[in-house]
């Protein structure tokens, strides 16, 4: 008993201040479209379909990358021989849509040479990041407040996203700081934790998690998978995809697995706490 | 032909010729179904071979048949022996060897529920893999079944489980939501009172249809998919599938790579079993110790950031070597970590097992005997915990074990604390592991030069002893050289059946500490 009172002292505190904000060696990958020739490289090393590249129209070309569906693999980054896909530095990035997460560029195909010439990019379709945060926040003003009741649904996930979860309550990070308790029933929780891919045999637990959950209820899908299928894909004959193709998302917190600093910030953006950031950042930046 | 070979051919008693040594550590036989319960007898009686898989192809396209094949893992002679026997799609059966070897039930089932192959004499031939609502007659592995059919529910009254009864007796269902942030099963305990009578599970609620999806990715990308077989297991599976891959194609995979891989293995052991220590902490409300082990393996995960550019190791092994190198600094980095960790981890341990209130809970709590582990063919941690001895990297060893001086821990209780004492001892031997890989390390490139294409119709295992067990890739490629085939063994699939035989009289509140003594995957699991 003496020996474990001395040895907590000894050890003191190992809670970090602000867990947020350390840069990651690899947060998402960056397209400078500007130095793109549309070669589609990255598009052929991508394992998930992150990076897609179309021709919409004849003369038309089009490369899109979402981080729903990126695992932070770092393919793209040494398949691209212009060097204009770039590791960034930034992780915690969350979204209410998953549009948010989804930049493309379109470029003019010149048949004669077969270069391609970068016409416009478009950061994302659907409502904007502040438009969403201020319905979000209506949502959960009156209810909720600074406390934040979590159950967490693994819906077909490898178990990496529920490492990182489960990191979140350790003693560095220690979530309950933030009031955020995660609780053992739907009926005791604001806010449903989902990962994914939501598979065919979790699909009627999911939503019957999803009833027994009271109003006001958020969901916040965790990880490429929960966000998009990620590599297992969706509508396969096993695994229906992303959370929202059953329950409708509130928050969007890729990565593969997000690290516990980014699920814990999807967690306060849910709670309209933080600003969401829905693009990785260059180092240094 | 191989001396190897001929001594499993007279041992199994059969004609010169049948027994092919396929390369280092892997034969084959061709055999006929009808002698599959033969062969297994042989090979269990006069070559002490464990059951590792049976699994099931569909061949019908390019040689008119199912087939059925046996992995063997024969101890003694350093080797694996696959039993591959053709299956008639006009009468789709094959014998059953699961009366007999009780580590055949699940697969024998799951190989009828995937492919409609039906085992002949099965004592328990109900459905594993696949729920209730999914229709009878639709084979999800058969090659002319889409990946991307969606298949309707069937509607009815599902899944009787054993009825229990008797005055006080009941049933509590538990999942496949759990109260804690872990996957999802199903359980229902047959109680009376608080003690457990009869302990019943419901798995594949993760069934994500991986292996179909294998068949369908480019085999380049498939070891990001392997990655996510487990999460837990990043490294263990990526490393077997690559080892399959390299073996199928005859790639060398260069040696300062091999003891990379071993250093990865391992330290993706570390942080596991530091963190399962932790958690049987949590389970029986130790929260001190619960505590410090959980700032230990946050130490680990972001050293691993720091050293290889991902807290859960993803992204490490490449097929044909590894994505990252060690530097000088990361090597120095590494050891100073482990001298720490190491001191940290000895009190952590002392703490736990110098205390009454701990080992109470632990010690004679969820016993798996000896024979049952024997009997069920339970592997790795839960195998050596109750005393049947077997480790791949001392008895299998690829990459750079072959050479290195480390011990395979054994216990006898069975119980909770046994599992605990592997666990932690294992974890000393990583320590020496790693120092003993990380100051040879030959300054050799990281990665062979991978073929444009797999070699065609072939199909090679790969293994590693991942931190839970052995885990056992199979990858068989088609007449264009595509995958054609890929079965994933991850060794809770073979341990799930063991914690049905250590819960039953334990009381109900020492399920979840005995639950995570086994620590079991269901994502690899159900796959």
């Amino acid at each position: 008993m003496f020996s474990l009172l001395a040895n907590s002292l000894k050890t003191g505190i190992v809670t970090e201040a602000t867990p947020f904000g350390q840069p990651a060696p690899f947060g998402f990958p960056l397209i400078d479209f500007a130095r793109c020739t549309m070669c589609d490289e990255c598009a052929r090393a991508c394992p998930t379909g992150a990076i897609q590249s179309t021709t919409p129209e004849p003369d038309r070309r089009r490369l899109s990358l979402s981080y729903a569906a990126c695992i932070q693999c770092r393919e793209c980054v040494s398949a691209c021989p212009e060097q204009a896909v770039r590791a960034g530095a930034h992780a915690e990035v969350a979204a209410y849509t998953r549009d948010q997460l989804q930049q493309s560029a379109m470029f003019v195909a010149d048949s004669a040479s077969g270069g391609c010439t970068l016409q416009s990019v478009e950061v994302h379709a659907g409502p904007g990041l502040e438009e969403s945060a201020a319905r979000l926040r209506e949502r959960i003003r009156a209810r909720l407040g600074r406390s934040l009741h979590v159950r967490q649904v693994d819906a077909g996930s490898c178990n990496g996203c529920e490492l990182e979860i489960a990191a979140a309550s350790n003693p560095v990070y220690d979530l309950e700081r933030f009031g955020i308790h995660m609780v053992a029933s739907p009926r005791h929780a604001d806010v449903l934790l989902v990962t994914g891919p939501v598979t065919r045999n979790m699909e009627i637990a999911l939503r019957r998690t999803y009833e027994a959950t009271p109003e006001p209820r958020i969901v916040v899908a965790v990880g490429a998978c929960g966000c998009s299928g990620g590599i297992f894909g969706e509508a396969t004959y096993a695994a229906v995809g992303g959370v929202d193709r059953i329950v409708p998302v509130d928050v969007y917190v890729p990565g593969c697995p997000p690290r516990p600093s980014a699920i814990l910030n999807g967690l306060l953006v849910a709670m309209g706490r933080r600003e969401a950031r829905v693009r990785s950042e260059a180092r240094g930046a | 032909m191989s001396e190897l070979a001929r001594l499993v051919e007279e041992r199994l008693e059969l004609r010169d010729g049948t027994v092919r040594e396929l390369r280092a550590g892997e034969l084959l036989v061709d055999a006929r179904t009808r002698d599959l319960r033969a062969l297994a007898k042989a090979a269990v009686t006069h070559l002490d071979a464990r059951l590792l898989s049976i699994f099931a192809s569909d061949e019908r396209a390019s040689h008119g048949r199912f087939t059925v094949q046996h992995v063997w893992w024969l101890p003694s002679l350093r080797a694996l022996l696959r039993v591959s026997a053709g299956i008639d799609p006009a009468q789709p059966s094959f014998p059953s060897i699961a009366a007999k070897y009780p580590a055949a039930n699940w697969f024998e089932r799951e190989a009828m529920d995937l492919f409609g192959v039906s085992p002949q004499g099965h004592p328990n031939p109900g459905r594993v893999a696949l729920h209730d609502d999914w229709p009878q007659g639709v084979y999800a592995l058969r090659k002319d079944f889409a990946d991307d059919t969606v298949i309707a529910r069937v509607a009815g009254d599902f899944h009787p489980f054993r009825p229990v009864s008797g005055e006080g007796v009941f049933q509590v269902p538990v999942g496949p939501v759990h109260a804690g942030v872990i996957e999802p099963g199903h359980f229902r305990f047959g109680v009376a009172g608080e003690p457990v009578l009869y302990l019943q599970m419901r798995l594949f609620y993760v069934h994500k249809g991986i292996e179909k999806r294998f068949e369908r990715l480019p085999w380049r990308h498939c070891v990001f998919l392997a990655e996510s077989i487990s999460g837990d297991t990043a490294v263990g599976h990526a490393l077997a599938f690559a080892h399959a891959i390299e073996r199928l194609a005859s790639i060398e995979v260069p040696a300062r790579a091999r003891a990379l891989r071993v250093i990865l293995l391992e330290l993706e052991r570390i942080y596991n079993h530091v963190a399962d220590i932790g958690a049987l902490a949590t389970d029986v409300a130790f929260t001190v110790p619960a505590s410090r082990a959980q700032a230990l393996r946050e130490g680990l995960v972001r050293l691993h950031e720091r050293l290889f550019g991902t807290r859960l190791l993803r992204g490490t092994i490449a097929l044909g070597g590894v994505k990252t190198d060690l530097s000088d600094a990361g090597r120095q980095e590494l050891l100073a970590h482990l001298v720490g960790l190491e001191r940290e981890f000895d009190h952590l341990i002392t703490t736990l097992i110098d205390a009454g209130t701990f080992t109470d809970r632990v010690d004679a709590t969820g016993i798996l005997t000896h024979q049952a582990a024997r009997d069920l063919g339970i592997v790795g941690v839960a195998a050596r915990a109750s005393h049947v001895d077997g480790d791949l990297r001392r008895d299998l060893p690829n990459d750079a074990y072959d050479g290195l001086q480390f011990e395979v821990p054994l216990e006898d209780g069975g119980d909770v604390r046994a599992r605990l004492m592997v666990r932690a001892r294992e974890t000393e031997q990583s320590f020496r592991i790693v120092r003993q890989v990380i100051d040879t390390l030959p300054a050799t490139a990281l990665g062979a030069s991978l073929p444009a294409e797999l070699p065609p119709a072939s199909s090679a295992l790969g293994w590693v002893e991942a931190w839970r067990g052995p885990v056992l890739h199979y990858v068989a490629t088609d007449e264009q050289g595509r995958i054609a085939r890929v079965k994933i063994n991850d060794p809770s699939f073979l341990n799930w059946p063991g914690l049905i035989q250590a819960v039953p009289g334990n009381i109900v509140p020492d399920f979840p500490v005995i639950n995570k003594s086994f620590n079991l995957s269901y994502s690899g699991n159900d796959r």
